[in-house]
């Protein structure tokens, strides 16, 4: 905690004592301490700008009534000097104020139910770090990458594959012409892909509002994962149609 | 007082004493401005680190972490049921592929004459050179597979939806620098392997209308996959797409948490 200054802590203590002994020692004697009837709402009250003032000691502001008992104007030597400069009401600006949160500042955020990212997501993320390194680590332990003969020009492979990732591409080429294999129908699954959100204006989270979008969805990512299925596992000799059990899984991680 | 300090039988024995020089050593250093200077208030390396509501805010605030995460998030938010930690095992993956590869890097030349030779003698010459190539290998075909669940699980979620379009954009992008990223590495080790593969699928790219046999031309250095290839596809995938990846990923995690963290529960 930051300390309070000293001046701050002497002007509280007076005010409280202010607060307390003046009902005691008679209404008329202490201005300052009787109710604010005099408060219009917009400017400050008169009452309690000048028991702001009283502790300086010095009378107040021309054009205002001079403020509380002799006792605060006594000793002669002032302390604090008045400010010099008033506002037309005689508003002074020293008054500190209690403004209660929202009468002044538009509060948009709500406090919600939030909790500390540390501990509770770095340890979630940690843990999900060191599980895929561990799972890296061990199935390359005991997998090699491949490295095949040195790559030859001449020597064409019986079948020639694309990465696993583009076989749903190969797939369709040997379906389709190669303009609408191999750009129509990705361009346009990669153009309806990016603009999803500009397409689908259901504000709906809840599947049961979004049949239709996830049914789509679910259609198009099915319709690669079989290509590339099919691609991986069921293709042979010349990308001829076989079956797995028929070829056997042999270079199955040359991938 | 004196005489219990002189008696032999209450000095501390010498385990005590070395812990107590060794306690002694570590408040020094946790109390020097150099380790202060480093280690910010509220950081679990500083000297009485306690489990408090306002350290714990300072671990984010005060630390590099404060670029990825905000101070609090939303309490579903950190449910693995519900992001399945998808889109941050991608980036935990595109981490270790870095650190993978440039270990790769110190043993490999791009060209068509010595990758090969490289790689082989990285599996029978290099200290741990085939475990760390296969863990490039494995990371990379995860990675792919880790984006594209991310995808799938972000379109299920909806999540894709305002104010979060722009991000779902931007993670198109990723999907396909990611499909860039795996398949320039696959040619790198010019074997049989990566030579038809790549030469598969570049012949694809030749049917893109218009300007599908330039681009094709550009990529290739040539008409047909050679020792031009080979350093143009190294080049792209150890500098040229991870710098490009890492950008649009800044985009994708600072997207995140201006749309508001991520997206609510169904
Ligand atoms: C290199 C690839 C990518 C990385 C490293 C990545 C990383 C992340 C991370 C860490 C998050 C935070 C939430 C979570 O973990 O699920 C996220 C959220 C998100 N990602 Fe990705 N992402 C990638 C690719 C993609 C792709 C391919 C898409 C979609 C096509 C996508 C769309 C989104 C969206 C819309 C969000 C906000 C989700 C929500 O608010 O629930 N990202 N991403």
């Amino acid at each position: 905690m930051t300390e309070i200054p000293e001046h701050l802590l002497r002007r509280s203590a007076e005010a409280r004592a202010r607060a307390t002994g003046a009902p005691a020692a008679g209404e008329g004697e202490a201005p300052a301490a009787a109710q604010p009837d005099d408060d219009d709402g917009v400017t400050i009250p008169r009452s309690l700008l000048e028991a702001s003032q009283q502790p300086g000691g010095a009378p107040a502001v021309a054009g205002m009534a001079p403020a509380g008992g002799p006792a605060a104007a006594g000793g002669g030597v002032a302390t604090a000097l008045p400010p010099l400069m008033a506002g037309p009401a005689g508003n002074t600006h020293r008054l500190l104020t209690v403004v209660k949160s929202g009468s002044i500042q538009d509060v948009k955020a709500s406090p919600g139910d939030k909790v500390h990212v540390w501990p509770h997501l770095l340890a979630a993320e940690f843990t999900a770090a060191l599980f895929i390194t561990a799972f890296t680590l061990v199935f390359s332990l005991f997998i090699n990458a491949p490295l095949l003969e040195l790559a030859n020009h001449n020597e064409t492979p019986n079948p020639s594959k694309a990465p696993w990732y583009f076989l749903g591409l190969q797939e369709l080429l040997t379906m389709f012409d190669p303009m609408i294999a191999g750009v129509t129908i990705p361009g346009v699954a990669l153009i309806l892909l990016a603009f999803a959100p500009y397409v689908d204006k259901n504000p709906s989270l809840r599947p049961e509002d979004r049949k239709f979008a996830i049914s789509v969805q679910t259609i198009h990512l099915m319709f690669w994962a079989v290509l590339v299925i099919i691609g991986s596992f069921f293709r042979g000799q010349g990308f001829n149609f076989t079956y797995p059990w028929d070829t056997g899984l042999h270079g199955i991680f040359h991938l | 007082m004196a005489n219990t300090l002189e008696s032999p039988d209450t000095k501390p024995k010498l385990p005590q004493r070395l812990q107590n020089a060794q306690q002694q050593a570590a408040d020094w250093m946790q109390d020097s401005q150099f380790w202060t200077s480093i280690f910010r208030p509220g950081s679990i390396f500083r000297k009485g680190y306690t489990d408090s509501p306002r350290n714990r805010s300072y671990v984010i605030m005060n630390s590099v972490l404060y670029h990825l995460h905000p101070v609090k998030v939303k309490r579903h938010a950190v449910k693995v049921s519900y992001t399945l930690c998808l889109g941050g095992l991608s980036f935990f993956l595109f981490i270790l592929l870095t650190i993978t590869g440039i270990f790769l890097m110190f043993f490999y030349r791009p060209t068509d004459t010595a990758a090969w030779a490289d790689i082989e003698s990285l599996h029978t010459q290099v200290a741990f050179g085939l475990l760390v190539r296969n863990m490039h290998r494995w990371a990379a075909h995860l990675m792919v597979i880790t984006v594209f669940l991310h995808m799938a699980r972000v379109f299920y979620h909806g999540a894709y939806k305002a104010p979060r379009e722009f991000n779902w954009v931007v993670g198109v992008m990723l999907l396909q620098l990611t499909l860039l990223l795996a398949f320039t590495g696959y040619l790198l080790p010019w074997d049989q392997l990566a030579l038809w593969a790549v030469t598969v699928g570049t012949n694809m790219m030749g049917f893109t209308p218009v300007f599908g046999e330039q681009v094709r031309f550009v990529l290739l250095g040539g008409q047909q996959i050679g020792a031009e290839t080979l350093l143009r596809w190294y080049v792209l995938h150890v500098l040229m797409l991870p710098f490009v990846i890492v950008i649009f990923m800044a985009i994708h995690f600072w997207r995140v948490r201006k749309d508001g963290g991520i997206s609510g529960p169904l």
